[in-house]
């Protein structure tokens, strides 16, 4: 997640870094980008060069068809997050109503539920046997499902539903800073030339907000793309179901690899209308922060209606599911908690604490190095950096193993030859190759929140502490860290909880006998036994919600509110 | 995690001699669900000594193989399907092995020429229809799925699931391909919904009323009878097995296969051997509702009951060649999509 309101440039105007000092920042960057974009170059690689070419047949048949689906499935989930992202965030940021202030964080909570839990969850609710249509029938005496039309849940259009509403929260967080942000002299401004609200928050507030929002939109977007749980479980024909179906069913992993290239494309697009809105952000007017928000007051009557908009996505994404997997880890808690659910709950803390911790170094580091030499180079490495984010799961985690199991062969015959023992594979067969992959994944996720934080530091803190006498990497320590604290902490728990709810590559890549909270989930409630995977699932729900509370905070403090 | 897992599963640099690998196990890679297995590894365990990990996953685990070569730490891989059995054979991924035991327990179509797979168990894929709705005999073939009787009254899963490959690659040898992609579209016009979800949830359709027929295999339909909660659903269906008076029924084969890179190979050797036994075939295939891969072993009395299965003689090398004809066949009539 990258906070808004931050230029593409850091502004700074002279070079921090003297030519004396030693170019080792450049180097660790340079070598860490070139580590972290390593599964994205094997992918393409193994694309430029498949054993079969299968693009005849997938242009021929599918792959229209997975792109138009994609494209839908992209255009709906924009749709519902936009909608329902900014009329909550302008409730909560510009009116008075009860319960605001709790709907300002609980807004958030349907992004600690997994896009594939809510599918589960309301597949079991809505399907044919479940107590919705059960209740139907009971009250209308119908017999069977030919007596009555009842939606159907696995479709396009319920996939759409289920991602959106565990998605929005992008766009309300990012649009509610933007709100926060806004000088509200503008708002008065427009409306003392005679605009009404509606007007004023269509031609005023909303195209200075748009940087910001189009942020938040193309992070929903990328998670659509890379969603498999839920478009595996409704038969959604995405590219990312057409990649796993080319490659799971074709057995053909250079048209996988084809099809990921097809969807980096999509991915290129979306980051470069993310960074393009941001470049725009500069020439907005810095807000005023004398001038505090003024909320309208409202009748009771729109306040009610305040209440309904907010509370709507909150128990459709949130309550419900977390109601509905309560009740049945209630039911089947001694079955569950047992010492294999403990010990893949520990699992799951240890790699994603690690994966947190390792992105958080290689963030810092990346973001770090960017002050010192900000130049065109370096921009691209960020970049490069970051397109993990965008990789879907599975890909990923063929781009992981290509690299891994190469060097533990190389190793391993280097010294077989040599001293004749074997190192087997160090890295590929354990739990490294799931940190790895988790890192690269989420890595944008870190470097992008550390490098708007340290943009929002004035230079001459660096000035000082160097003129003292202290290195890039002391001023580092002492004075930078110090000052990007609660950002630290926000950023490594979200790319926690990221990791913890993270499937498709965590399938592909664990070790024997190792399962995580997630991959259990999977299993269980793919077979259509969501009542013993509950209590997992709740777990990963509940470790998601901590991280909530804590940014919603950091964005509150942002501003004094009158 | 264990640290005796090979080196593979340790941080540390622990180098070991080339000759040794951790004594007293096994490691399986396997696309079968762990706990079907788990009774039968306990049983070797306690027969041997021997202790097998398994990693289950329903995807990737040939690529992962692939990548690991020659250090791969797994020594078998437990497959289903036919066509992904090949898929190993193809990438050069298990080693032959000529066998005496299992020679004499798998009968000779159900295994490899070289032993580079062997079949444990059986299933036939076949018709569910309602036992309300559509008459005794009404239906008998794989053929007529595509008359037009049947508009609106079908339901399949994914035309993409290996399954459902496996049983159009079988129409492939036996009609040619023309003749199957009009046979399939006529079983796409035929169908009640998108097709959806898993074997079970067909017979779960069926029970609810979306429609009247539908394609899975045997053992899911045993398994739902032994389910109360699914139970119901089951008793609604009556079973058909197709073309039982021609050809005979399409069946698929659950196997096992020796990696090439096996470092614990004379104990994977042993749960093979193990598993090929008549008191092991025994509860493998009641476990799953299955027929047993060995002759001398008849299947449980509730697969019994069922009746008779004849099984189509085609050989089952001739339906793996066929699985990229008929996935793209499946493309080409987009079968997945109304």
């Amino acid at each position: 997640m990258t906070e808004a309101g931050t230029s593409g440039e850091t502004g700074l105007g002279q070079p921090l870094l003297a030519k004396r000092t030693s170019k080792r920042w450049l180097i660790s960057a340079a070598l860490t980008t070139a580590i972290v974009a390593l599964p994205v170059v094997s992918v393409l690689f193994l694309a430029l060069f498949p054993e079969e070419n299968i693009w005849p047949h997938l242009l021929e048949t599918t792959l229209p068809r997975y792109l138009i689906t994609t494209f839908k499935l992209m255009l709906g989930v924009a749709a519902i997050t936009l909608v329902i992202g900014l009329a909550t965030a302008w409730a909560v940021t510009m009116c008075e109503f009860p319960g605001r202030r709790f709907f300002e964080w609980a807004m958030l909570l349907p992004f600690a539920v997994p896009a594939y839990v809510i599918a589960y969850v309301y597949t079991s609710l809505l399907d044919y046997a479940g107590p919705v249509q059960k209740a139907l029938r009971e009250v209308f005496g119908w017999e069977s499902a030919r007596d009555y039309w009842f939606p159907e849940i696995r479709t396009l259009e319920g996939a759409t539903l289920m991602i959106g509403l565990v998605l929005y929260p992008y766009v309300y967080l990012l649009a509610r800073a933007a709100f926060l942000e806004q000088s509200p002299s503008l708002f008065a401004v427009s409306r003392s030339l005679g605009h009404s609200a509606i007007s004023t928050f269509f031609r005023v507030v909303l195209p200075i907000a748009r940087p910001a929002i189009a942020v938040g939109l193309s992070l929903v977007l990328m998670e659509t793309l890379n969603d498999f749980g839920t478009v595996d479980f409704f038969a959604v024909q995405t590219l990312t179901a057409g990649l796993f179906d080319t490659w799971m069913n074709l057995g053909n992993l250079g048209g996988a690899a084809q099809i990921a290239t097809t969807m980096l494309v999509f991915v290129v697009i979306l980051v470069t209308l993310e960074r393009y809105s941001r470049r725009r952000q500069q020439q907005f007017a810095a807000r005023d922060n004398r001038d505090p928000i003024r909320r309208f007051t409202l009748s009771r009557p729109r306040q009610l209606i305040c209440i309904a908009v907010c509370a709507l996505p909150v128990i459709l994404g949130f309550v419900i599911p977390a109601i509905t997997l309560g009740q049945y880890a209630w039911e089947y808690f001694d079955e569950s908690w047992n010492s294999e659910f403990i010990r893949n709950t520990l699992n799951s803390l240890f790699l994603s604490g690690t994966a947190a911790l390792t992105t958080l170094l290689i963030g810092v580091t990346l973001a770090y190095s960017r002050r010192l030499h900000d130049t065109r180079g370096m921009q691209i490495m960020m970049r490069l950096s970051s397109l993990g984010y965008a990789m879907p799961g599975a890909v990923l985690a063929v781009g992981v193993i290509i690299p891994l199991a190469g060097f533990d062969n190389w190793l391993d015959g280097l010294m077989r030859d040599t001293f004749n023992i074997s190192t087997g594979l160090l890295l590929s067969g354990s739990s490294f190759a799931l940190v790895f992959a988790y890192t690269v994944r989420f890595l944008a996720v870190s470097a992008g929140s550390v490098e708007s934080a340290l943009q929002k530091i004035t230079p001459s803190m660096d000035m000082a502490s160097r003129s003292l006498g202290h290195s890039p990497g002391s001023t580092l320590l002492r004075v930078h860290l110090p000052m990007l604290r609660g950002t630290l902490i926000t950023a490594a728990l979200v790319v926690f909880v990221d990791c913890m709810k993270e499937l498709p590559a965590t399938l592909i890549l664990r070790p024997f006998n190792f399962e995580t909270l997630a991959t259990y989930v999977y299993q269980f409630a793919s077979d259509e036994q969501l009542a013993h995977s509950a209590l997992p699932a709740l777990i990963i729900v509940l470790a998601g919600i901590i991280p909530i509370i804590l940014m919603s905070r950091s964005i509150s403090n942002t501003r004094s509110i009158a | 995690m264990r640290m005796k897992l090979a080196a593979a599963a340790t941080m540390a640099l622990s180098v070991m001699p080339l000759s040794a690998s951790a004594d007293g196990e096994v490691n399986i890679y396997s696309y079968r669900q762990a706990y079907l297995l788990e009774p039968l590894l306990n049983a070797f365990e306690k027969e041997t000594g021997i202790k097998a990990n398994v990693v289950f996953a329903k995807k990737g685990l040939a690529e992962r193989l692939e990548r690991e070569g020659r250090n791969s730490p797994a020594d078998i891989v437990m497959t289903v399907d036919i066509s992904r059995i090949n898929d190993l054979v193809e990438r050069d991924l298990v080693a032959s092995l000529d066998n005496e035991t299992l020679e004499n327990n798998i009968p000779e179509n159900l295994r490899h020429p070289d032993g580079k797979w062997f079949a444990l168990t059986t299933r036939g894929r076949l018709i569910f229809a309602s036992k309300d709705r559509v008459e005794e005999g009404e239906i008998t073939t794989y053929e007529e799925l595509a008359d037009d009787k049947w508009d609106n009254r079908i339901c399949t899963r994914s035309g993409k699931h290996p399954y459902n490959i496996a049983l159009i690659s079988s129409m492939i040898a036996h009609h040619g391909e023309e003749e199957t992609e009009k046979w399939l579209e006529g079983v796409k016009d035929n169908l009640a919904r998108k097709p959806q979800g898993g074997d079970r949830d067909q017979i779960k359709a069926i029970a609810e009323g979306v429609c009247d027929i539908a394609i899975g295999n045997s053992y899911y339909y045993g398994n739902m009878l032994n389910d109360e909660n699914q139970r119901p659903a089951a008793e609604a269906v009556r079973l058909v097995f197709p073309n039982a008076e021609g050809r005979g029924t399409h069946v698929n084969i659950s196997g096992i296969q020796l990696t090439k890179s096996a470092p614990n190979r004379d104990n994977a050797i042993k749960l093979m051997e193990f598993l090929s036994t008549e008191e092991a075939q025994r509860i493998y295939a009641e476990a799953n509702t299955e027929y047993p891969a060995n002759p001398n072993v008849s299947p449980s009395g509730q697969v019994a009951e069922w009746g008779e299965i004849n099984p189509d003689q085609l050989s089952l090398q001739e339906i793996a060649n066929n699985r990229n004809a008929a996935v793209k066949l499946v493309d080409r009539v987009d079968y997945d999509n109304l």
